[in-house]
């Protein structure tokens, strides 16, 4: 039994910490906040490290150290909430080209995705239903797609959006459009996590190359799962920071003639976010487990990361808040920037009420074979 | 990461295999639990006799020196065997607290001639032991406790009352932590010893719990005579012991019994609602997927822990969160499956209702498991000093003579 990170994934933690904790801090997210833009030479720099191409295989220009690394990178960006694209452009571009695209499509993007000179995003939600294959109305005809997407994340750096779509026959297709390209138009959005950019944007006969390897439906899937695994790291990660950055307050601040971490009205809250964070830590260590193996179970391992992660980091968020009492609800500390990105994150690519129903079909099916 | 044995731990999994298969019988769905429960009279001959074959297989003491009996092994061979155990049929409850935490106290601190008398024939499930701490006045405050002991020549004489002691009436042996001097503050006026519970004086009440089953007792004691030879630890320290002694109490104490989530996804599967089958309710299934993600987290989490172990390390307080996680998953199950029978799932007849009225068992038993060793309060007290270094409760009789604490009605 070794379910554990090894010697070298324990250093690249610690490097990629040392890096966080020196450039980005939480610095980043605020500037963002308070209506800076996004930084194009963080990004740059983060790509030079190699983070980006971390799984991406070496044919295809990446790092090739595989997926276990890549959530040891995940979990660090979730501890600084850092405002960049990278789970837009990794976690789902990238693995969208990496699943679904042919030799070509693949030796043209990923080198690109890798390298940080081009930046992808996902564009698969169009409001508020939920996203499935039949209720996908962007369609793809005759080489183009029109539709609307909302929200589409981070299209302020991304150059290229993978778009779920459907053609004529019902058959769902994964399109590469470019962003900057004829017949697409960006609008930007209000959000409750402006660090990151949220915009709609509308395809109008926009040129569009579907992947080509693509298995439909199928394929969007299993990109998503994959990509749940690195979420469910990139929010234990900032689940962790929030109860750290709660109890280091609960032994500063006093009340009554004592540390407020001395009763155990905070004590036994601060208990129960451990608790939580630790039984999504273990699932996630199954879920990169399973996605580094490409493993049957991978679905099922998947939701249950995608689904403790995401309980984890919203009671985690809001017991930092409430443990700050009304500091924690200032501007001026770093709580809200948690707080709003537990929420971003527990929402973008799929809301924990649908992944307990994908967990439970999932079961089902798993249970029948 | 990979989920594999070393050679040498794959080797120690195929000789358990082997043993159970040759002792026990393997769990089927229509049979996972073993027909003798812990409380029936018929148990403990049962009982010592898989004791005595464990013990003559190497697989009782694993991890107890040689000397004695063990194999000397690492702590992950015994979380193996424990691995192994929980697929097969075997009898519960009689043998726990004496090899996971009476005999482990008594090799620290007894003599080596009261371990070569004693820790054999524990072992080999010929003695049965129990653990005589909890008071009605000391629970969770276990250092409240008030049974007194008093020099007198090479004896002491105990007076006092203990609860909660889970097989007093079965056993041969007790080791007990009892209040020596009322003067000191009352974490330093204690001292341990072991005792013969047959002794003069002793008189065991059995406990009818909740469920209706008695496996726990009130023990009087009535100038009852023990040898100052039989003390384990210094005059004064035996809080120390006793901490000792409920290290090894984390270590013993496992998993919650069923039902757990394969149960209640069983038990969906069959029940009809006003709408249909429950396991297409959305309700139902929001459910379902909050106790599959913990128990699933718990299995790792243990996974992460055997890592640990593996590499010789020591598993911290962090098992605590097994204990709290399991136990309210547990009444939580027990209670929302009886609820999908509707009024009838107040009816507990095996004969009549689902999964052998597995559930209408559980809601009757599962209050305890948030108690028994280790209340759900107490351990997240535990988390949050141990784990997270918050300050520990305030403790206004912490220095307070323990006589005048008593005074004072405290």
């Amino acid at each position: 039994m070794n379910f554990d990170f090894s010697d070298d994934q324990k250093q690249l933690r610690e490097q990629t910490r040392r890096f966080l904790d020196d450039r980005v801090g939480t610095r980043a997210a605020r500037a963002r906040l308070e209506g800076a833009a996004s930084d194009a030479g963080l990004w740059r720099e983060m790509a030079a490290l190699g983070w980006a191409g971390t799984a991406i295989p070496e044919e295809f220009g990446g790092v090739g150290l595989g997926y276990v690394d890549l959530c040891v990178v995940a979990e660090e960006l979730g501890r600084c909430v850092a405002p960049v694209p990278f789970s837009s452009s990794i976690y789902l571009a990238a693995e969208a080209i990496l699943r679904g695209g042919d030799e070509a499509q693949k030796r043209k993007w990923l080198p690109k995705l890798a390298s940080g000179e081009a930046i992808g995003t996902f564009a698969l939600s169009e409001g508020t239903k939920a996203a499935t294959a039949a209720n996908l109305a962007t369609r793809f005809d005759g080489g183009t797609v029109t539709g609307t997407k909302l929200p589409v994340l981070d299209t302020d750096m991304a150059d290229l959006a993978v778009v779920a779509a459907r053609d004529a026959s019902g058959n769902t297709l994964l399109c590469l459009v470019d962003l900057k390209g004829a017949g697409v138009t960006i609008e930007p959005l209000e959000s409750i996590d402006p660090s990151r950019h949220h915009a709609k944007v509308t395809f109008a006969r926009a040129p569009a190359e579907p992947l080509a390897a693509a298995q439909g439906w199928q394929t969007v899937e299993r990109v998503v799962d994959a990509a749940a695994v690195l979420f469910a790291f990139e929010q234990i990660g900032g689940a962790q920071r929030c109860l750290e950055m709660a109890r280091d307050y609960a032994l500063e601040r006093h009340a009554f003639g004592r540390q407020i971490g001395s009763y155990q009205a905070i004590k036994h809250k601060l208990a129960d976010v451990w608790v939580a964070i630790e039984i999504a830590r273990s699932n996630a260590y199954f879920g990169a487990w399973a996605l580094a193996n490409d493993a049957a179970d991978l679905p099922v391992a998947a939701a249950t990361a995608r689904v403790g992660a995401s309980e984890a980091f919203w009671q985690a968020s809001k017991e930092n808040i409430q443990t700050h009492g009304g500091m924690g609800f200032t501007w001026e500390l770093d709580c809200h920037l948690f707080y709003r990105r537990a929420n971003l994150l527990g929402l973008q690519i799929g809301s924990r009420r649908a992944w307990k129903e994908k967990l439970i079909a999932r079961l089902e099916t798993r249970n029948a074979a | 990461m990979d989920f594999n044995d070393t050679p040498e731990e794959a080797a120690f999994r195929k000789e358990v295999r082997a043993f159970l298969d040759s002792a026990a019988e393997r769990k089927t769905p229509e049979k996972h639990s073993f027909a003798v429960p812990y409380g029936a009279d018929n148990l403990v001959p049962i009982a010592k006799e898989f004791q005595r074959r464990k013990a003559e297989a190497g697989m009782a003491g694993i991890t107890w020196p040689v000397e004695y009996g063990g194999r000397g092994m690492p702590q992950i061979h015994q979380v193996i065997y424990n691995q192994e155990e929980a697929d097969y049929l075997v009898p519960r409850g009689v043998f726990e607290i004496g090899l996971g935490m009476c005999i482990p106290t008594m090799m620290t601190f007894a003599t080596e001639a009261q371990k070569e008398r004693f820790v054999g024939p524990a072992l080999r499930g010929e003695e049965i032991w129990c653990q005589l701490f909890s008071e009605p006045a000391g629970g969770s405050d276990v250092a409240g406790l008030r049974t007194r002991a008093v020099r007198d020549g090479d004896d002491w004489v105990i007076n006092g009352q203990k609860i909660w002691t889970s097989g007093a009436h079965l056993s041969d042996w007790g080791i007990i932590v009892v209040r020596t001097d009322p003067s000191a503050p009352k974490h330093k006026g204690l001292s341990f010893f072991f005792l013969d519970m047959k002794s003069p004086g002793i008189e065991v009440k059995r406990i009818k719990q909740i469920a209706g089953t008695s496996n726990f007792n009130e023990v009087f004691f009535t100038d009852v005579r023990v040898p100052d030879s039989q003390r384990l630890g210094k005059v004064g320290e035996g809080w120390r012991v006793a901490i000792a002694t409920l290290m090894n109490e984390r270590l013993a104490v496992g998993q919650t019994p069923a039902p757990d989530f394969p149960e209640i996804f069983q038990l969906c599967r069959q029940l009809e609602l006003e709408d249909g089958p429950a396991i297409r309710n959305a309700m139902v299934r929001e459910k379902l997927a909050d106790w599959y993600v913990q128990q699933q987290g718990l299995k790792f989490a243990r996974f992460r822990t055997m890592t640990a172990l593996s590499r010789g390390e020591t598993p911290g307080p962090e098992s605590s969160m097994t204990k709290i996680v399991s136990a309210n998953k547990r009444q939580a199950i027990a209670q929302f499956g009886m609820h999908l029978m509707e009024a009838a799932g107040s009816v507990s007849d095996p004969a009549l209702m689902p999964l052998k009225a597995m559930m209408q068992e559980a809601i009757l038993s599962s209050p305890g498991n948030r108690i028994a060793g280790g209340t759900d309060e107490i351990l997240r007290n535990i988390i949050a000093e141990r784990v997270l270094g918050l300050p520990q409760d305030l403790r206004v009789d912490k220095d307070i003579p323990f006589q005048d604490l008593v005074a004072q009605g405290r």
